[in-house]
């Protein structure tokens, strides 16, 4: 499992999700000759004209590092970081660097896709970014260029976001925790209306507990009566079926996770467990 | 005849035609909408699930909206005997295309197309869906 302190950094962030289809010939020895080939090919786009910044001259320092806790089974590639460091003009040896952007590929527990792919290919299905989209952009193009991959936008499903709510609700949580929240999107209205749902954390658990019969392992039908459990009791007082409005956000104390394909991690103990349920839902997009 | 929900209201039944196919929408967008059906198909009479009564599921086109499930509507249709369609409604050609198809299940429904029964036609149709 992951050494809380190397991953610690990775929480509490707002990390965009994309699917990447595997990597063909990528190899771990050579990181540091990615960094300098993408540092390179940023600074060409910005001759281009294609800045991110207007006026000064700004020097972008790329790190590619390896992050090999984060991985499920010994069978999964280890994660890869990329980082974007921004060094001031004014000094530039000794300066701090600011950090601006990151964005590190991943693969928890993917074996049904690495087993299916050619020798020459590595699997990091799934891809979280933190940071501008213009910065994204580009690493993005210089990876699907060098890498001859594809990135997608990941979205997620409120199926899926229901099966979040359902095993994120279940897991044990040391402090008091902040209440779990819904947010469901109303269709079919002139003006766009939200309605935010929020449980307490020990009633919402306490509801799972009496819904899950076998400790470990969820069904489709504990997530549905889960949820239906939680619909009724809203309808019954405000007279709303949230079953015909669109679930878009689901927020526990684990993490929280937007249907465009947003996710936040909390917990640094079920991080793992996260990466596992979004390496799978990318696996889906690319297949 | 349009209906949000079963049974019709009993006031008119005198002045009703007969019913020769029964089309139950599910919006894969709203689990509301299954729910609904699912209420819906208590009330109807068991001589429909002879071929009369086929679930249409709208919204397929958006994979990221799903908030049913298919392998539930599949059961559906499994425990009812009946043929499911799948379209999109937003899409033109396909709108129409799926009126064509409902059409065409309609004139065998309602007898007009010899040689074809309601019920030769529903095995016909699940029997292919299985493949």
């Amino acid at each position: 499992n992951a050494d809380p302190q190397k991953t610690a950094f990775l929480l509490r962030k707002q990390w965009t999700l994309y699917s990447v289809t595997p990597l063909y010939r990528f190899s771990n020895a050579h990181l540091r000759d990615y960094a300098r080939l993408l540092s390179a090919f940023i600074a060409a786009e910005k001759q281009k004209g294609l800045a991110v910044e207007i006026g000064v001259e700004l020097d972008i320092k790329v790190a590619v590092s390896s992050l090999p806790d984060l991985k499920g089974s010994d069978q999964d590639q280890a994660a890869i970081l990329v980082q974007l460091s921004l060094r001031s003009p004014a000094s530039p040896k000794n300066s701090e660097e600011k950090l601006v952007w990151s964005g590190w590929f991943c693969c928890v527990s993917g074996d049904h896709l690495s087993e299916t792919v050619p020798e020459d290919f590595t699997c990091l299905p799934l891809f979280l970014a933190n940071g501008a989209e213009s910065y994204t952009s580009i690493v993005g193009s210089w990876f699907q260029k060098t890498f001859d991959c594809c990135f997608r936008r990941l979205a997620i499903s409120p199926l899926n976001l229901s099966w979040m709510a359902a095993m994120w609700t279940g897991c044990k949580v040391d402090k008091t925790t902040s209440a779990m929240e819904l947010v469901f999107s109303v269709p079919c209205l002139p003006q766009p209306l939200d309605i935010s749902y929020a449980i307490h954390p020990e009633d919402a658990k306490a509801l799972w507990d009496t819904v899950q019969k076998t400790p470990g392992e969820i069904t489709q039908e504990e997530v549905d009566v889960f949820m239906d459990c939680l619909y009724s009791h809203f309808h019954r007082h405000f007279k709303i079926h949230l079953s015909a409005t669109k679930l878009v956000k689901v927020s526990t104390a684990i993490a929280s996770a937007h249907c465009d394909g947003i996710i936040k991690f909390l917990q640094g103990q079920y991080l793992t467990g996260v990466l596992m349920l979004l390496t799978e839902l990318a696996i889906s997009q690319i297949q | 005849h349009l209906a949000t929900s079963l049974p019709l209201p009993s006031e008119r039944d005198h002045l009703r035609p007969r019913i020769d196919l029964i089309v139950f929408m599910i919006d894969i967008k709203s689990k509301y909408s299954l729910q609904n059906v699912e209420a819906s198909l208590a009330h109807v009479d068991a001589n429909f699930f002879l071929g009369k009564v086929c679930f249409l599921v709208t919204g397929v086109g958006r994979v990221n909206y799903c908030s049913v499930e298919t392998n539930a509507i599949w059961k559906l249709g499994e425990v009812y005997c009946s043929p499911v369609l799948f379209c999109e409604l937003e899409l033109e050609g396909i709108r129409v295309a799926t009126a064509q198809r409902l059409l065409r299940m309609l004139q065998i429904c309602a007898g007009h197309i010899p040689g074809v029964s309601a019920l030769s036609f529903g095995t016909l149709m699940r029997n292919s869906a299985d493949d």
